[in-house]
Parts: C-alpha cells; sequence; structure tokens
C-alpha cells in the first residue's frame, strides 16, 4: 500500500519542475510543456486524494483537466505558429508587445 | 343734442392735430392749413350752438365725455362743464382762435415747419378748451400744462434762433413754479373736500376754516400769477414774443395768458372766503398794471411794447378780481382778447410788410402805404386806451369805477395812472409807427407792400369786434354780459351808487385817456425833440425803464446764477465724490477680480497641477511592473502565491 504522502511528494516534484521550467527556459515550447507537467501534477493530486478519500470527484474533475489541458495545448501550439511566422523565433523573452 | 356738441367741441382741433402732425408731411401746406383752420371753425359752430342752448335754458351743462379715474377717494372723469363763464371763454377761445388762425395762413406763408406751427396750434387749442371746459381741478391742470407746452413749443418755433430758444425755455420754467403752486392748491382743495369736481367743491365750499381758504386761495393764485404773466412772474411773457406774431396774439394775449384770470373767476367761492387773497390778488394786479405800463413807455419793439402792454392789462384783470369784479374781469378779459388780438395781429401784418422789421424807430410814415392795416390798428389803440364807445373803455372803467365805488381808492389811483400810462405809450406806438417822416431803409420801403386778404380779413373782423364788443356790457354793471355771468361770476356785491357818480367817474376816465393821447400827440408830432430831451434830462428814469427796471437781471443774479451755480457744484460734485466712489467701487472689484485670478492660477490650478504631476511620476515608476514579460507576470503570480501561502498559514497558527 503506498502512502498518501508518496503520491503527494511525487506531485510535489513534479509541479515544481513544471514550475521552475516555466520561470526559467525561454523557449515557448519547453514553457507550454511546464505548463502541462504543472497540470499533469494537480492531476496526481487529485486523483490520490479522491483514491484515499473514497470520492469519486477528483477524478471527474481530473478527466476534465485533461480535456482542457487537450484544448489548451492545441491553442497554445496554434499561437506559437502564427508568432514564429512574424518573428521566426519561439523565444519568450521577444514576445513583449503587451506592455503600458 | 346740446351734450353732444359740447363733446365735439374739443374733438376737432384734435383731429386736426392727429392728422397734420402724423401725416401732414403728405400733403401740401394748402391741405394742412384748411384742416387747422376747418376744424377750429367747427368747434367754433359748435361752441354757437352749444352757446344758443345755454342761453334758452340758462342752466349749465354737465357732460361726462370718459370714465378716468375711479377708486378710493378719488373719481375724476374726463367731464366739462359749461356754464356761463365757460361759454364766454368758449366763444373767445375758438372764435378769436379762428380769426388767428385764418390770418396765419397768410403770416406763416412759405415758412418751413408750416404744418408743424399748425399743428402746435391746434394742439393749443385742444389744451385751451379742456382748460376752459374741464368740470374739475385735474382737467384744468392737463389744459394748463398743455396750454404750457404748446406755449413753449410756440415760442421756440423757430429753434434754430438762440434767443427763441431761450425764451421758450424761460417761459416754460417760469410757468412751473406757478404750476407747482397750483398743484399745491389742487392737493389742498382734495384733502379738504374729498373730491375735485367744481360743482362738489363748492358747495361745500362754506366749511371751509378762513386760514384754509386763504391757503388755498393764494396757491391758486401763484398758479394765476405764474400762468398769467403777474409780477413777480411776469418776466416770460416779454421774451416770448420771440415766437411767431400769430403766436404772441393767440396764446400770449388773447387766450393763454388769461388762463389765471378765469381760474380765479372759476374759483371766485374760494376766494370771496378770504378777504387777505383778495387784498394780495388785487394789490398784485395794481402794482403789475402800472409796473408793466412804466416799462411799455419806452420799449422800442412794437411787440415788446404790446407784451407789456398785456402784461399790465391782465393785471386790470386781476385787478377786477381782487376787488370782487369778476364779470368785470371777464367783460375786461373778452375785450381785451378782440383788442388786443387786433394789435397784435396788425403788428403782425406791419412786420410782414417790413419783411420782418420790428424796431419802431426804423419805421415811420405808413399810414399811407399799408392804410388798412393803419386802420385796424388805431381801432385797437383806440379801444386799448379807452376812448368810447369802443370796446377798452367799458370793461376798464367798470374795472376802474368798481374800485372806486368800493373804497379801494388806492387801487383806483395806481388803476387811473396806468390807464394814463396805457393811453400814452400805446398812441406813441402808433405815431412812432404809422406817422411822421419814414426812418427805413431803403431796401425794406421798396417792399412794402399790404398784406392778403386772408391777412386783412380778419384783422376787420376783430376791428369790428373791438367796436361794437363794449355794448356787450352796456350799460355798465347791468348789462348783457352780467346778466349772463352772474350765475357763474356772481353779482360782484350789489349795490346801488349813483348815476352820478358813474358819470363822473367815466368822464374822468374819458380825460385820462384823451389826456394820454394829448401828450403823445405833442411829443411825437408836435415837438419831435421832446422825448429825447425829456429822457435826457431824466436820464437814470429812462434807462431803468429802458432796461425794464433790471429785473431780469436781478433775477439772474439772485436765481439763474445761483442755480447754475449749484449745478456747477452739484456736477462737480458728482463728477468727484460720486464718480470717485463709483470708481473707487470698480478699482475695488477690479482688485478682487486680479486677485481671485491669481488665486486661481497658482493656488488651484497650482494644486491641480501637483496632484497631476505627481500621478504621472509614480505612474511613471509603477508602470514599470508591466514588461510585457510572461514569465515576469509567472514569477509574480508564484511570488504571490507563496506570499499568501505564508499569510495563511500565519492566520491559521493564531
Amino acid at each position: 500500500m503506498v502512502p498518501l504522502s508518496a503520491y503527494v511528494a511525487v506531485s510535489a516534484v513534479l509541479f515544481i519542475t513544471g514550475l521552475l521550467g516555466v520561470l526559467i527556459r525561454r523557449n515557448f515550447i519547453i514553457v507550454l510543456m511546464s505548463v502541462e507537467i504543472m497540470l499533469n501534477a494537480a492531476n496526481i493530486n487529485l486523483v490520490a486524494f479522491s483514491y484515499y478519500l473514497e470520492s469519486m470527484a477528483g477524478q471527474l474533475v481530473a478527466l476534465f483537466v485533461i480535456a482542457i489541458a487537450a484544448g489548451e495545448a492545441a491553442i497554445g501550439l496554434a499561437i506559437i505558429i502564427v508568432m514564429f511566422r512574424g518573428k521566426t523565433s519561439t523565444n519568450v523573452d521577444e514576445m513583449n508587445l503587451l506592455k503600458w | 343734442m346740446t351734450d353732444l356738441l359740447i363733446k365735439l367741441i374739443p374733438v376737432f382741433p384734435l383731429l386736426a392735430v392727429i392728422l397734420n402732425g402724423l401725416v401732414g408731411r403728405r400733403y401740401s401746406h394748402d391741405v394742412a392749413h384748411r384742416i387747422a383752420w376747418g376744424s377750429v371753425g367747427l368747434s367754433f359752430l359748435c361752441t354757437i350752438g352749444v352757446f344758443i342752448e345755454i342761453l334758452r335754458s340758462g342752466r349749465p351743462h354737465e357732460v361726462i365725455a370718459y370714465q378716468w379715474i375711479f377708486g378710493g377717494d378719488l373719481t375724476v372723469n374726463l367731464a366739462y362743464l359749461v356754464d356761463s363763464l365757460t361759454c364766454v371763454m368758449l366763444l373767445v377761445v375758438t372764435g378769436v382762435g379762428f380769426l388767428i388762425h385764418v390770418y396765419s395762413v397768410g403770416y406763416m406763408h412759405g415758412e418751413t415747419g408750416f404744418t408743424r406751427f399748425f399743428t402746435y396750434m391746434n394742439l393749443f387749442m385742444v389744451s385751451m378748451l379742456l382748460l376752459v371746459m374741464g368740470n374739475n381741478y385735474l382737467v384744468l391742470f392737463i389744459g394748463w400744462e398743455g396750454v404750457g407746452l404748446c406755449s413753449y413749443l410756440l415760442i421756440g418755433y423757430y429753434y434754430d434762433k438762440v434767443s427763441a430758444a431761450k425764451a421758450a425755455s424761460k417761459a416754460f420754467v417760469v410757468n412751473r413754479i406757478g404750476d407747482a403752486g397750483f398743484l399745491l392748491a389742487i392737493f389742498l382743495i382734495f384733502i379738504n373736500f374729498k373730491t375735485l369736481d367744481y360743482t362738489k367743491v363748492f358747495a361745500q365750499v362754506g366749511q371751509l376754516s378762513p386760514d384754509m381758504a386763504t391757503a388755498i386761495a393764494l396757491c391758486l393764485l401763484v398758479g394765476a400769477i405764474g400762468k398769467s404773466a403777474q409780477l413777480p412772474l411776469y418776466t416770460w411773457l416779454p421774451d416770448a414774443m420771440e415766437g411767431p406774431t400769430p403766436v404772441s396774439a393767440l396764446i400770449h394775449a388773447a387766450t393763454m395768458v388769461t388762463a389765471g384770470v378765469y381760474m380765479i373767476v372759476r374759483n371766485h367761492a374760494i376766494f370771496d372766503l378770504s378777504p387777505t387773497a383778495m387784498t394780495i390778488v388785487g394789490v398784485i394786479g395794481g402794482l403789475t398794471a402800472l409796473f408793466a405800463a412804466t416799462i411799455g413807455l419806452v420799449q422800442t419793439d412794437i411787440k415788446r411794447v404790446l407784451a407789456y402792454s398785456t402784461v399790465s392789462q391782465l393785471g386790470y384783470m386781476f385787478l377786477g378780481c381782487g376787488i370782487g369784479a369778476y364779470t368785470a374781469a371777464i367783460f375786461h378779459l373778452m375785450t381785451h382778447a378782440f383788442f388786443k388780438a387786433l394789435l397784435f395781429l396788425s403788428a403782425g401784418s406791419v412786420i410782414h410788410a417790413l419783411s420782418g422789421e420790428q424796431d419802431i424807430r426804423k419805421m415811420g410814415g405808413l399810414s399811407s402805404k399799408i392804410p388798412w392795416t393803419y386802420r385796424l390798428f388805431l381801432i385797437g389803440t383806440v379801444a386799448i386806451a379807452g376812448i368810447p364807445p369802443l370796446a377798452g373803455f367799458w370793461s376798464k372803467d367798470e374795472i376802474l369805477a368798481h374800485a372806486f365805488t368800493h373804497h379801494h381808492y388806492l387801487l383806483y389811483g395806481i388803476a387811473a395812472i396806468g390807464a394814463l400810462l396805457t393811453s400814452f405809450y400805446m398812441f406813441r406806438l402808433t405815431y412812432l409807427t404809422f406817422y411822421g417822416t419814414s426812418r427805413m431803409d431803403h431796401h425794406t420801403e421798396e417792399h412794402i407792400h399790404e398784406s392778403p386778404m386772408v391777412m386783412v380779413g380778419p384783422l376787420m373782423a376783430l376791428g369790428v369786434l373791438s367796436i361794437l364788443g363794449g355794448f356787450l356790457g352796456f350799460p355798465p354793471e347791468h348789462g348783457w354780459l352780467h346778466q349772463f355771468l352772474a350765475p357763474a361770476a356772481g353779482t360782484g356785491g350789489e349795490h346801488d351808487v349813483s348815476t352820478g357818480l358813474v358819470l363822473t367817474l367815466m368822464m374822468i376816465a374819458i380825460g385820462i385817456a384823451l389826456l394820454g393821447w394829448g401828450v403823445a400827440h405833442y411829443f411825437y408830432s408836435v415837438n419831435l425833440s421832446a422825448p429825447d430831451r425829456l429822457a435826457a434830462q431824466f436820464q437814470a428814469v429812462y434807462t431803468t425803464l429802458l432796461n425794464k427796471y433790471y429785473v431780469d437781471e436781478l433775477y439772474d443774479l439772485i436765481w439763474v446764477e445761483p442755480t447754475k451755480k449749484l449745478g456747477l457744484l452739484l456736477a462737480w460734485f458728482d463728477r468727484t465724490v460720486i464718480d470717485g466712489l463709483v470708481r473707487a467701487v470698480a478699482h475695488m472689484a477690479e482688485l478682487g477680480a486680479a486677485g481671485s485670478t491669481w488665486m486661481e492660477k497658482y493656488v488651484v490650478y497650482g494644486g491641480i497641477n501637483v496632484i497631476g504631476y505627481g500621478n504621472h511620476l509614480v505612474a511613471r515608476q509603477w508602470r514599470q511592473l508591466q514588461s510585457g514579460m510572461v514569465h515576469h507576470y509567472a514569477a509574480i503570480i508564484v511570488a504571490g502565491l507563496f506570499l499568501l501561502a505564508v499569510v495563511i498559514e500565519l492566520i491559521m497558527q493564531l
């Protein structure tokens, strides 16, 4: 029987990995992949607690998150393609038009 | 029917005023003058109709033409009272007025402002008719002021002539003094009787205290003195001769100036209550009669001699009023209107013939050149001098006889001397104008011509009236006129006088008149150097008379100059003090405005700008937060998350 803390620890490690990826990496695609990792960390937590608390609600929400993550990835990739056509780059630091 | 006629009398001239005044420019002079004299003629015809009715019924008519003021204590209607007194005045005003209007057509021919002249003349007729016809003091007052206005307008007819303009304002201002007195009298009457209607006032007149009666009578007298040019307010009348001659005849001899006499006779019920006021009226009249006659002795302007003569004759009327001889006063008013209008119009004819010359020193020998004017002027002279059977004798003698028989011997003496002087200066005028050798310059002499028929015709009518007018009051004190006027003017204290005394007084009067004539004949026909020698001998007297006793100068010194000085002082006060104050206030407002501008500019706007600039500075720093870099935002979100977690943890531990 794997204890709940192990699940939470794995989830935390994954979330920190994703978070650091978002904050540190400059490549837009990798940032997007890091966001996916963070979403999956959250999913692990949801499922673990669902099992532990014997409630199906957490698993349902996890399913929703997976579905929305798929949509998010699709839109994110589409935006990246459009940006790449204009800038011939995927560097996030160059995409700073939305400022004062 | 009679009521309608009465209402119509003032309407015709009023229509003429409206027509000639408003659209008179659109048609020719011929149309304008026909409207003017035609309207007065129609009024005259109406007057005759009314007169016949009054003569037949013998009772006064009261007609309300228009309800004017009603409310509270005061009810005043535009209403007419036509009794025998009004009838006589109406006949004189419209009759003589009509003749003078016709005369004016010839005299004013070719003048600029011909239509304006007739408009003013008709307006005068309207006012004068209201004056004599009104049944209350307010209507009388309207007429009173109206004739004053027209007098002003017509004296100033040649308004581009400075002397005429000045004479006009002088007449107006001097008349105002009298009008103020008249107004006070009206107020006093209203306070005492709560009504302004003659009939109601005279019905209650017995309740008046003697002091109040004296006060009212004296205030009325002040008004009469102003309008009728008596001492001390007579100075405007000689100057009024600046107006055209028909104006002098109509307004300043025959009608308007007699308004004061009419007013006193109309109010004789009040005057009878106050012996003091009566004495003052008589004394003023007597003094004026003598005073003006002495000035008339030496004047050289033909119209001015007549003007002083008018003042003097009005003095006789006042004298008559003062001794209670009201009928005689009105009788003299009527005959005077005839012969003075005749004299003025003849003088106008002379002036017309001489192309505007008025100085009798530059006339002479005109009797053969303008025979009709000469004959008619002579009739006027004989009439005013008091030689029977012409009009002036009967009326003047009646006043004199009344003074004597009622024991006013001093007044009789003054009046008798005045009559002597009157006879003298009038014959002097006639001799200097029509007899002797010509003293005209050649140019004037060439242009001499008898006046046209339109001028001589009215003169003839007036001449006939001057000859026959006296018989209306014949025999003295019991004539037709006396009986007719008795209900309105009182009998003047009837008491029997022996026929012998009356005849003696008549003889004396005739003697006085003939003496005046004789002296004038001696001075100006027999011994031509006598006047100059006499003048040289009594240099001081002569100069004083020539300068009219320096009364004008005296008034200038006492009233006019101080008034002007006061005016200048007040103007100075206004300019420096009042204007200074105003300017100071303005200055303060200006300063205040400047101050608040400064406040606005530096404090209010400054404050706003400081706030704005501060915002700007802060915002410039804070906007650095929005870098546009996604991971900056992400970092801030994470930092906020941790911070939130820490805060929540801390709160949970508490």
